[in-house]
């Protein structure tokens, strides 16, 4: 096997676009799933029966298939009801339904672990539900589902490569392109896998780094 | 949708059982021996296991079956991609079993292995009669998990050519434009399969109580 610098430097731009658009994915799509996940603990919360058992539903078919059949179904299927999507505006629209429902979960898990005490003595001071949620819930529930919301994260980072088999220019699609044009497919996909070891692994110590940063909040004690 | 297509489906669904069935016995298998050796004091062997479980549980599935696809012709092995694809999913499940397992040997308790020591039994009859015992069943709600993840992910291996479920679904909704129905048919399948493996898991783990042999 040859060495070729030439070869390497007339990739790095395909390279640096297809981080790029992985990076853009994962981020957006975490903190779309994040939110719509939040929107979804509070209203199973909140809203009642009718809400609740509708959402629970969503949240458990969500949970319960598989992320590429998610991926088609939207993909293949949405044209067929007017929901025509380029690949990575559906493919990150695909991520953050599938993340909410597991972020909602984990949401579900905070608020349950917020004592009744503490949601009691804010209604007693006259605090309304937004101003309890603002006030109360969130900064209580934030150190508890922070390590499980940082894994869960990192479950989307490596689920963004699944974006790969609709066509979404990521890394792995690039890289495997690359790899077959060049003759080096198990090469390249092999140094892809390692930079994904290497992504999951940072995330993954910047996320116990902030865990004990931010350790001195925890306002519940269990 | 026809019966006969929602047929196809269903026998797809049994091969897609098939294969998860298959990579997760043999990933507990690997996953047993894993997690013996990242819990051993010789860094010899706790080293390179707790690289094995970091790097299959870090890098996505996908990568790690178009590798191991790819790797075996290239090292002269000429398998059947379904042999390739189970490969793939028993490597990436034992990492993640390994894993659920060290946490139940490390929960067995300390004071039966100091009365099995004193009883006189070996290092191996402890590992057999106590350790591995309650050390799987610890884990096994864990394992329930896994085996429902590992059902779900066994739709990756639909692209290195495998026709299970997920496949058969792409390959019928090519040939019928009517991606909405075998893929909402096939996303039922699954979920049917997952509340089958949830509820006979449930089961099970009645069965067996803690502290009973």
């Amino acid at each position: 096997m040859n060495f070729d610098t030439n070869l390497i430097v007339s990739i790095m731009p395909e390279l640096a676009r297809a981080f790029g658009v992985t990076l853009l994915t994962w981020g957006f799509g975490v903190i779309g799933a994040v939110i719509l996940g939040f929107m979804v603990a509070v209203g199973r919360r909140y809203g009642g029966a009718w809400l609740n058992y509708p959402l629970w539903l969503c949240v458990e078919v969500i949970r319960g298939t598989p992320f590429l059949i998610q991926l088609f179904l939207l993909y293949y299927g949405g044209p067929f009801v007017g929901i025509s999507l380029d690949p990575i505006p559906a493919g990150l629209l695909g991520l953050t339904v599938y993340g909410a429902a597991y972020f909602s979960e984990i949401f579900r898990a905070g608020f349950e672990a917020v004592p009744p005490g503490h949601v009691e003595a804010a209604e007693c001071v006259g605090l309304n539900r937004p101003q309890i949620i603002r006030r109360i819930m969130i900064p209580e529930m934030t150190m508890l589902v922070l390590p499980a919301s940082v894994n869960m994260a990192i479950i989307l980072l490596k689920e963004t490569a699944v974006l790969s088999i609709i066509t979404v220019p990521e890394l792995t699609l690039v890289i495997s392109a690359i790899g077959s044009q060049q003759y080096a497919f198990v090469e390249s996909l092999f140094l892809l896998a390692l930079f994904y070891w290497g992504l999951v692994e940072l995330s993954g110590r910047l996320g116990r780094f902030m865990e004990v940063r931010l350790s001195k909040y925890r306002f519940v004690t269990t | 949708m026809s019966w006969k297509l929602f047929e196809l489906l269903v026998q797809a669904s049994l091969y897609t059982v098939l294969i998860s069935f298959i990579s997760i016995t043999i990933g507990l298998a690997i996953g047993i021996v894993v997690s013996a050796a990242s819990l051993s004091s010789q860094r010899a062997l706790s080293i390179p296991a707790r690289t094995f479980v970091s790097f299959f549980r870090g890098a996505p599935l996908l990568v790690q079956l178009l590798l191991i696809y790819n790797l075996l012709p290239a090292l002269g092995l000429n398998v059947p991609s379904v042999v390739a694809a189970i490969a793939g999913l028993s490597l990436c499940t034992a990492a993640y079993q390994a894993e659920n397992l060290r946490g139940g040997f490390q929960s067995v308790p300390r004071g039966l292995l100091e009365a099995a020591d004193m009883a006189g039994l070996s290092a191996f009859q402890q590992f057999r009669r106590i350790r591995a015992p309650i050390a799987l069943r610890l884990a096994f709600p864990s394992l329930v998990n896994e085996a429902i993840m590992i059902l779900k992910a066994s739709s990756l291996v639909s692209v290195v050519g495998i026709v299970e479920l997920t496949r058969m679904a792409q390959d019928l909704a090519a040939s019928t434009y009517r991606p909405i129905e075998l893929f909402s048919a096939a996303g039922l399948l699954y979920l049917i399969i997952n509340w089958l493996i949830a509820s006979g898991g449930s089961l099970f783990e009645r069965s067996f109580r803690w502290g009973r042999p």
